[in-house]
């Protein structure tokens, strides 16, 4: 059986460059769902939340992930209080 | 120690090759990169029809400051570098002015220029920077990533 999180504090979430534009806010603070513990399961419960979420993590498998300023995979697990940021691919240089 | 910093003020060139080598008789090459906002004008085309007009970077500071700590650390370990420097701009930019500058330190040629390409093809697809094109007629995309750049970052 799969243990659910218990989140003691929330997760921050950030949003970088067109994932930023298309949520309309560049960071919020939320406890998820039981059920949520990987990064891959935050995305679907963040997609589901409204249009806007929708329309940013559509396009998924361009989406990358950090967790506390680290590359994070989907199966990635989810600490309570961790800084999640979702961004596009980064074109600096 | 590398030398790292996001700004949104010009750098010089210059000046920063000539902190790396004062006082110090030890380098025997040093490998200098500056990238530069590019127009991307077809050729031929009068200099008034601007591709791009601007660029404009966005980043990740917190992970920003940690990746570019990796990357210079990383190189020093590697190629045993006396010394390296790592400036990336921040904000808007028209073409012709600088946006990021390498430089690497050695004790030998092979070193300071294997390295500098190491830094640039790392921080390209390594650390969470953003460029935005704006465009002569107003609008404005993000610049995709490009397969080149990840293929570039693998072969080191």
């Amino acid at each position: 059986m799969k243990e659910s999180l218990v989140m003691t504090k929330p997760l921050t979430i950030l949003y970088f460059a067109w994932l930023r534009e298309r949520v309309g806010t560049a960071g919020e603070t939320l406890f998820p769902p039981a059920g949520v513990t990987t990064v891959a399961e935050l995305v679907e419960h963040l997609a589901g939340l409204d249009e806007r979420h929708a329309i940013a993590f559509k396009e998924r498998k361009t989406v990358r992930c950090a967790v506390n300023q680290e590359f994070a995979d989907p199966a990635t697990v989810l600490q309570p209080g961790d800084e999640v940021a979702f961004f596009p691919p980064v074109t600096g240089g | 120690m590398a030398r790292i910093s996001v700004q949104t003020g010009d750098f010089n060139a210059g000046a920063e090759i000539a902190r790396m080598t004062q006082g110090r008789v030890d380098i025997g090459g040093l490998g200098c990169f500056i990238g530069i906002v590019r127009d991307d004008k077809p050729h031929g085309a009068p200099a008034a029809d601007r591709a791009i007009r601007s660029l404009t970077l966005e980043h990740y500071p917190a992970m920003t400051a940690r990746s570019l700590e990796r990357i210079t650390r990383e190189a020093e370990q590697r190629w045993s570098l006396l010394d390296c420097t790592v400036i990336h701009r921040v904000g808007r930019m028209v073409p012709g002015e600088n946006i990021v500058l390498v430089l690497a330190a050695a004790s030998h040629r092979q070193a300071a220029l294997e390295a500098t390409a190491f830094l640039i093809d790392w921080l390209k697809t390594k650390a969470p920077f953003w460029k935005r094109e704006e465009f002569p007629d107003g609008e404005s995309s993000w610049v995709e990533a490009r397969a080149s750049d990840d293929a570039a970052a693998a072969r080191w």
